[in-house]
């Protein structure tokens, strides 16, 4: 690609390569085009099933067919339905494939790109209406979905920076530049109610006004992708699939606040992430949209990439900074808050924001703030020039959610605020997985808190959240069922905070291991009555004197399933059972009288704790048993229970 | 132990790693220099395949800075570890998704058929040594474990045992 040297070269760029997407965005659609785009999937998910070796076959018979001048196969980033991996969607036939494997690629080719037929048998079951579809529009799954900062997901190819610009990707940018002062800027995020992706969400307009108002020759613009939350994975996917939309963005905040360098802090664990940005980058860097004076602007800008080294903690702002400079990833207190000068890093101002707020802002810029803020329920104040003054209740624009757990759609779905979690647990996620009872979601992580069912229709934003006893978080919604032990689940997320506590406070270091050493007694039959009292005041003194937001906010998996179970607690304590039947020291494996005999559990039993002659009823060894539950997933007769 | 497997090769690799740092051109006076340690301790960890504490003082000199330094960053983060890996890793996802998916049961079986534990040494024949992850962001996949890059999605005890056993199958049939 030619070196963009002005806004009109831009626009030359994007009239050159618009026709690369024209197959994928039209309304037309034609099993009869002879030119076609097979897009698929090139998330880690999809990557993780053979989407590679998929590909790679479709290449070739496209190939043996003669058909490589009609028929591309692109590699896009993630269409969010990881459930159903790997996808491909064909246009612009408009059909949508699901668990498409390397065999499937022959017939693909031979039956639907040659011969015009769907190749039915891998075509989406829509539950509810019980039948076949090919239209991914019709899909509850995408339905109800708003895609903002999921735009190019599944729709460019994330290696290609022209296909990005090709669907009016750095126009923002240009807008920016060529159009609106930093000042105007600053105001168009702020009015546009986006707040903070990442977590806490405070808004981001007036993180920029702030940095904004510090005069420095030395500032910084950072990107947190340290997403640390195990079960969120929206940031990964942004990057995989839209790396481009991270980088405009941060140019964008960037002009805003008079930074003149970018850092992209993001996990080692993401290595194709961590490429695919600095592909991006590089492609960037090559045709002028990063580097000195950007589009013949008077702007110059560029930005580099800083792994990570697994540190849950580094998520929190001030220990990020740290990282960043080579230390040990530990917060320090704010004030001085990043923006302040001796606060970020190198002790320069600094500004950090999250990929996925990131991912919004050309959005934001190209439609205006009044378009985006109307999207969600957000009812703001605004002052007497009309700008924003503070939020009466709601919140703005879209937010992604990591669907995972007990649900059917295991998945990325991107919804406008003040959507109710039961349309995406139910609507959108297909319900509770196997059939089984919802209990609750774990919205926010480690950090946050559960959902129950009472309130299923409570709207979500970042004040009803709280509200109810959990957080908004990066996203994370880990759906629960009846046989998942609550305490259990707190216990866990427990021994994740105590596992990245960075030791730096007594508060978190020492209470987050005392309430870990309660709760493993209340999980194997140990606790008492007292203990609860004892992790409740406990709880809320941690909530109280840890330094940071991971040691305050340790806690709340403890408070809200205390609040919400207190029963499943008193279960454990006074019974010594455990309802859900997980606690492995509460329970104990017998075979009933409905057993035939059949010697499945014997052979499945890895450690040979069950004994029997075929046709006769087997005994399971209980001082042998693992309880692995290998023998109850195969038994025909469910003959093996807990009790 | 981790004497001898550092001595195979270690003069190249001590060559190798001093190419990558040169490359950096860090200056002793710039007091920014310490900035390039997180990097300079990922590109030691794939080239050693772990950070004993030859190579850390090693990293401590070339970029000048003091050995208790790098060892705090070294001990402080979860991805550079001090110990040998086996030729083949095993990284099971801990991750809440993987969790209530029942990781820790494949987790179990794993450790019981290797008869080593998860993040300590590798198994006698120094092929296996297994590690627990947070969260590869593959959770549609729950519960995942991933072998030396490659990921195996929707795990169960059985299956995992399946692929440590190919695994041993087919360096038995190498040797």
């Amino acid at each position: 690609m030619n070196k963009i040297t002005s806004r009109e070269a831009l626009e030359a760029a994007y009239n050159a390569s618009k026709g690369e997407l024209m197959l994928r965005i039209t309304d037309k659609h034609d099993l009869n085009s002879k030119k076609k785009d097979i897009l698929c999937c090139g998330g880690t998910g999809c990557h993780a099933s053979n989407s590679q070796e998929m590909m790679e076959n479709l290449r070739k018979y496209i190939k043996e067919n003669g058909l490589e001048n009609d028929v591309r196969v692109v590699q896009t980033g993630c269409f969010g339905f990881c459930a159903q991996g790997p996808i491909v969607k064909i246009m612009p036939d408009n059909v949508f494939y699901v668990q498409v494997q390397p065999e499937d690629a022959k017939e693909i080719v031979e039956s639907h790109i040659v011969g015009k037929k769907l190749v039915e048998r891998l075509l989406y079951v829509e539950p509810a209406l019980k039948e076949r579809i090919h239209d991914y529009a019709k899909m509850a799954f995408y339905a109800k979905q708003q895609r903002i900062s999921l735009r190019n997901c599944g729709l460019i190819n994330p290696e290609r920076i022209e296909e990005y610009i090709a669907n009016d990707g750095y126009k923002a940018l240009a807008q920016c530049l060529f159009d609106m002062t930093p000042e105007k800027v600053v105001l168009e995020v702020l009015n546009s109610g986006i707040c903070g992706r990442g977590g806490a969400g405070f808004p981001t307009g007036l993180k920029w006004k702030i940095a904004a108002g510090v005069k420095t020759d030395e500032k910084y613009i950072v990107c947190n992708a340290d997403e640390g939350d195990p079960g969120a994975f929206m940031d990964r996917s942004i990057m995989e699939g839209d790396p481009n939309s991270i980088i405009e963005a941060m140019a964008i905040g960037a002009y805003a606040i008079g930074a003149q360098r970018g850092l992209v802090y993001i996990r080692a664990e993401y290595p194709l992430a961590v490429s695919r940005l600095q592909i991006a980058i590089d492609q960037a860097r090559a045709c002028g949209l990063l580097g000195k004076n950007i589009m013949g602007s008077k702007f110059s800008f560029d930005i580099e990439i800083k792994l990570g080294a697994g540190a849950f903690v580094c998520g929190e702002e001030t220990a990020l900074i740290h990282s960043m400079e080579g230390q040990r990833g530990e917060p320090t207190t704010k004030p001085p808050f990043p923006a302040n000068i001796g606060g970020g890093y190198w002790g320069c101002s600094t500004n950090v924001n999250n990929v996925e707020t990131y991912a919004s802002i050309p959005m934001i810029i190209r439609n205006g703030a009044s378009w985006y803020n109307k999207i969600g329920n957000w009812k703001p104040e605004w002052d007497e020039n009309g700008n924003f003054k503070r939020t009466i209740s709601g919140s703005a624009g879209t937010k992604v959610f990591a669907l995972a757990g007990q649900i059917n759609n295991v998945g990325l779905v991107e919804v406008p605020m003040g959507t109710t979690l039961r349309e995406i647990i139910y609507d959108i996620g297909g319900g509770v997985s196997g059939g089984r009872e919802f209990k609750a979601v774990q919205t926010g992580g480690p950090s946050g808190g559960c959902i129950t069912k009472e309130n299923l229709d409570t709207p979500i934003d970042y004040g009803n959240l709280a509200k109810i006893g959990s957080i908004m978080g990066s996203g994370g919604m880990i759906v629960l069922s009846d046989k998942d032990c609550m305490p259990a689940m707190a216990k866990f997320y427990l021994d994740f905070t105590r596992d990245e506590s960075c030791g730096k406070c007594t508060p978190c270091r020492i209470g987050t291991r005392r309430m870990l050493e309660m709760m493993e007694k209340i999980c194997d039959g140990n606790g008492t009555e007292q203990m609860l009292e004892d992790l409740e005041s406990l709880a809320k003194t941690i909530q109280d004197t840890a330094l940071c937001g991971l040691g305050q906010t340790a806690p709340n998996p403890i408070l809200s399933t205390l609040r919400y179970f207190k029963d499943e607690y008193l279960a454990h304590v006074r019974d010594k059972k455990c309802p859900a039947g997980t606690c492995p020291k509460l329970y104990t494996l017998t075979i009933t009288d409905t057993c035939i005999g059949c010697t499945k559990c014997k052979r499945n039993c890895p450690v040979g704790a069950i004994t029997g002659e075929l046709k006769q009823k087997h005994v399971i060894d209980t001082s042998k048993c693992i309880k692995c539950g290998a023998c109850i997933d195969g038994c025909p007769k469910k003959a093996i229970v807990k009790g | 132990m981790s004497c001898n497997k550092l001595s195979e090769g270690a003069a190249a690799k001590f060559a190798e790693l001093d190419t990558f740092i040169e490359g950096l051109k860090i200056d002793r006076d710039d007091e920014r220099r310490r900035g390039y340690l997180i990097q300079v301790l990922h590109r030691a960890q794939d080239i050693f395949g772990y950070l004993p504490r030859e190579v850390q003082i090693h990293v401590a000199q070339k970029l000048f800075l003091s050995e208790a330094q790098v060892s705090g960053v070294v001990s402080f983060y979860n991805y550079f570890t001090t110990k040998p890996k086996g030729k083949y890793n095993v990284n099971v996802c801990l991750g809440t998704a993987c969790y209530v998916k029942g990781a820790e049961k494949v987790l179990a079986e794993i450790e019981r058929i290797l008869g080593v534990k998860a993040d300590t040494n590798p198994t006698a024949d120094g092929l296996f040594s297994i590690s627990a992850l947070r969260c590869v962001g593959a959770c549609g996949l729950a519960p995942v474990m991933v072998v030396n890059g490659k990921v195996y999605g929707k795990m169960t005890p059985a299956k995992a045992a399946e692929v440590i056993k190919g695994i041993q199958a087919k360096e038995a049939a190498a040797k």
